[in-house]
């Protein structure tokens, strides 16, 4: 029995034992349904072997919503147990362990696999190409996120979550103040998740540099293709900062060392600077991509080509390169000493210019422009003097001796929520509404889905409005509880409703995939929103090898240009198309990561021994492997082609 | 497969051109992997915690063997890829399998060295200053170590299969990995032990 107790959740409450009866029941009921549909197959040949970069972008897709509802959920028990002063409905153990799980699983696995979802689907269709550069790598990624999201959520009913915040920082994370494994699952989880990412860096930045349609220079890529380009170029440099701190903080809690104790020499600020030097890019690593949506879809809803192409390149760039030189703003108050904190405060705020530059090209395209108000175009409007708001108080934050006031109050919460949900949510769910028709082959109900924006829009800014004020007055982030004679009860209030907006709005996006996966027409054409860029000059939805020919370019908005002037982009006959073949190796290899992570989360030598050797298999058959791939063959193409549009090319 | 046989056997497809590449990125995540333990290294080289220090550990016989063991390892590997394009199957197996050998030198050493900083009483739990050494030697030594189990299944491929573009891609991929690790010790041979021992 003694094996078992270790896996018990330390501060077990009816809705925990809830929660394990339903993921049981849950799961029970997938299982039962898959067998009872006779889907096993399907499901392993058409996605748990594929290294279709499409249908990966879909995986990436539903695990981020599913992620976004658990965090969300966490986000709405924070809200009600705030919503009034001395409320009871949470202890502050668990208060601690939802707005650290809230976090982690925003950030690592919602927020990040969002814009992996929308790069792995957008990215190749954009630059013309058949597939990325390492489509095996990229399943692995994919499952590598995957085994690493569902190890940390299971951190849920067995064994405990994490409860140090989603910053982690020691000594708080450590052994002595943290006895409970976990923070653990933290540790692992995020390495081997990160490692996914890493991998998934590595393959864009080949996709984008070697892969391109002929024709397209790095100045005529799509705006979006660039953020892509920028951001995994961030992710490259940025994640083994993370993979080491990671590495030692599992060393600090599973072999006693020393790096950041506070005894022997151990230095706990290391780990701060150590997350940080990582955490400030991973900001931009998921604010880029934002960027690039919000410029194509600004741009297609106003008619126009984008304003000041050129100076957006350069502003991205600039943006990544600040990325690295920020990272102490976020512990202002912990003694540098007033000359660093300086340095760091003007770069800091120098991060404001070429953002500026961006919202005023914004502005400047939809200038003049015949605007159309879709669900997209109202989620980049929207964005803009939300985001505005988020970003100026960032400034006052930056201020490092104003900082003291505001360090780590409800104001710096309202801060990076005001800046993330708009200059990133409000940006993937534009994005997915924009390219929904090209992944399914059907549009999104406008209607249900204003509804859903105005929801969602005025959510946000009655769920943070109000933290400001709360901030200002003194109340410190992650206080589970608060006296009536505080007066932060109103404030707290307004922000549960707020709370409970976004969660209707999040209900509607549910139900309008629902409804317009029953309702909506089949019948949209390959470009439904008149847009401008290469993934709309293909079929919808996309056939598996993308473009039957491939296209050649020589301009900004390549399709737009065939569209109105003329230009031809499939310039050859359809010859056979080589595609690679589907492996079962990357999801096995990474069952054998999560058995791995579950055994050092709970130091089972056994099991991490044995999946360890596994691993290596599974590396070694791979080494050993030959597979040139297969070839789709013209005539099977031509009939594919004519069946979806009519022409044949 | 289209093979272009104006570039070496290595570059001569599209798929070993942009494995090229990509290993180079790679290379570049590395670099900022060990700068961040390199960093670390650093910042805690002098918080020793009452356990020993840097200069009372480090001795130069065995520095120096590693150093020497490696750095022609390095030479040897390069002379391999050389043999390789002049289309010596032979050679480049020899070769590769010397590189290998002296790697497992290295190794060998390496675990001497710390098996002897044992008995010096500096375990990694000892203090910041060894959890650090322990985390950057012991990185770069299982960089080297994962490197001859994939040298190993190339050297098999090889023999196997003789030079076709994939071989000779992963054979040209080993080596900028074996060079790289190389890099690596030179800046722990300068900024590890040199500066430790002065």
């Amino acid at each position: 029995m003694e094996f078992f107790e270790q896996f018990a959740v330390p501060n077990p409450t009816p809705t925990i034992y809830l929660s394990m009866v339903a993921i049981g029941l849950t799961l029970i009921a997938v299982l039962a349904g898959i067998s009872y549909f006779k889907k096993w197959g399907y499901l392993w040949r058409e996605w748990l072997t594929t290294v279709d970069h499409k249908r990966i972008g879909i995986m990436y897709l539903i695990s981020a919503l599913l992620m976004l509802f658990r965090g969300g959920v966490d986000a709405l028990m924070m809200r009600a147990q705030t919503s009034r002063a001395g409320n009871e409905l949470l202890s502050s153990a668990e208060y601690n362990e939802i707005f650290t799980t809230h976090g982690v699983v925003m950030i690592f696995f919602m927020a990040m696999a969002f814009i992996t979802a929308l790069m792995n689907f957008v990215v190749p269709l954009q630059i013309g190409a058949r597939d990325v550069a390492y489509p095996r790598l990229n399943a692995l990624s994919f499952w590598l996120y995957f085994m690493g999201a569902m190890l940390f959520n299971l951190s849920f009913v067995i064994g405990g979550s994490p409860s140090s915040g989603w910053t982690s920082y020691f000594p708080l994370a450590g052994n002595e103040l943290s006895p409970h494994i976990g923070t653990n699952y933290y540790m692992i989880a995020l390495q081997i998740a990160g490692l996914g990412t890493l991998i998934t860096g590595i393959n864009f930045i080949v996709t984008i540099f070697k892969m391109r349609a002929p024709g397209m220079k790095l100045m005529k890529m799509p705006l979006f293709t660039w953020t892509a380009l920028i951001t995994n170029l961030l992710i490259t440099f940025a994640f083994p900062v993370l993979t080491v701190a990671l590495a030692m903080g599992t060393m600090d809690r599973l072999f006693g060392t020393h790096f950041f104790t506070m005894d022997n020499g151990g230095m706990a600020m290391l780990w701060a600077n150590f997350f940080w030097v990582w955490g400030h890019p991973e900001v931009y690593i998921l604010v880029l991509p934002a960027f690039g949506i919000y410029s194509e879809v600004i741009s297609t809803f106003s008619g126009r080509n984008l304003y000041g192409y050129t100076s957006m390149v350069v502003s991205i760039v600039v943006i990544s390169t600040l990325a690295f030189l920020v990272w102490v703003h976020h512990f202002f108050t912990m003694g540098q000493g007033a000359f660093v904190n300086s340095i760091f405060s003007i770069t800091t705020m120098a991060i404001a210019i070429p953002t500026g530059v961006k919202i005023f090209n914004w502005l400047f395209t939809m200038w003049r422009g015949k605007i159309r108000l879709t669900v997209p175009m109202l989620y980049s409007v929207g964005f803009i003097p939300i985001f505005t708001i988020g970003g100026v108080t960032g400034v006052m934050l930056g201020i490092a001796s104003a900082d003291y006031q505001y360090h780590n109050t409800m104001f710096l919460v309202a801060h990076f929520h005001l800046v993330i949900i708009p200059g990133v949510v409000f940006a993937m769910l534009a994005g997915m509404t924009y390219w929904w028709p090209k992944m399914f082959g059907f549009m999104l109900n406008e209607k249900i889905g204003k509804w859903a924006f105005w929801n969602i829009a005025i959510g946000t800014c009655l769920a943070f409005f109000p933290m400001f004020i709360a901030g200002l007055d003194g109340q410190a982030r992650r206080m589970y509880t608060y006296s009536e004679e505080a007066g932060f009860g109103i404030w707290n209030l307004l922000s549960f409703f707020g709370g409970l907006g976004l969660a209707m709005g999040f209900i509607l996006i549910v139900f309008n995939v629902y409804y317009s996966a029953r309702y909506a027409t089949r019948d949209i054409g390959d470009d439904p929103w008149d847009a401008r860029t290469l993934e709309w000059a293909t079929r919808t939805p996309v056939p598996e090898y993308n473009f039957a020919v491939q296209p050649v370019v020589d301009s900004r908005e390549p399709y737009w240009d065939a569209k109105h002037e003329g230009k031809t982009l499939f310039k050859d006959k359809i010859s056979d198309i080589h595609m690679p073949n589907n492996s079962g190796m990357p999801f096995i290899m990474c069952v054998f990561f999560f058995i791995f992570g579950f055994g050092l989360v709970f130091s089972l030598w056994s099991l991490v021994i044995v999946s360890s050797v596994g691993i290596a298999v599974c590396l070694f058959l791979r080494s050993f492997e030959q597979d040139d791939g297969r070839h789709i063959h013209a005539e099977d193409v031509q009939e594919t082609e004519r069946k979806m549009g009519g022409d044949d090319r | 497969m289209n093979i272009d046989h104006s570039k070496p056997l290595e570059y001569s497809t599209e798929t070993n051109d942009m494995n090229i590449v990509g290993f180079w990125v790679f290379i570049g995540a590395e670099i900022a992997l060990f700068a961040t333990l390199f960093g670390a290294y650093f910042i805690l080289e002098g918080r020793t915690g009452g356990g020993p220090s840097a200069g009372h550990l480090f001795v130069i016989s065995t520095l120096m063997i590693q150093t020497f063991v490696l750095l022609t390892s390095s030479f040897t590997i390069g002379l391999a890829v050389n043999a390789m394009r002049l289309g010596r199957k032979g050679a480049t197996i020899g070769l590769f399998l010397i590189t290998l050998i002296l790697g497992l030198g290295f190794v060998g050493v390496e675990i001497y060295e710390f098996y002897e900083y044992v008995h010096e009483g500096l375990n990694l739990q000892t203090s910041a200053f060894s959890a650090a050494l322990f985390t950057l030697l012991g990185t770069h030594g299982a960089h080297v170590s994962f490197g001859l189990f994939w040298g190993v299944a190339i050297i098999i491929q090889l023999v196997k299969r003789g030079f076709t573009p994939a071989t000779a891609n992963k054979t040209f991929i080993f080596s900028l990995y074996w060079h790289f690790l190389d890099v690596v010790w030179i800046f722990i041979f300068s900024f590890v032990y040199l500066k430790g021992m002065m």
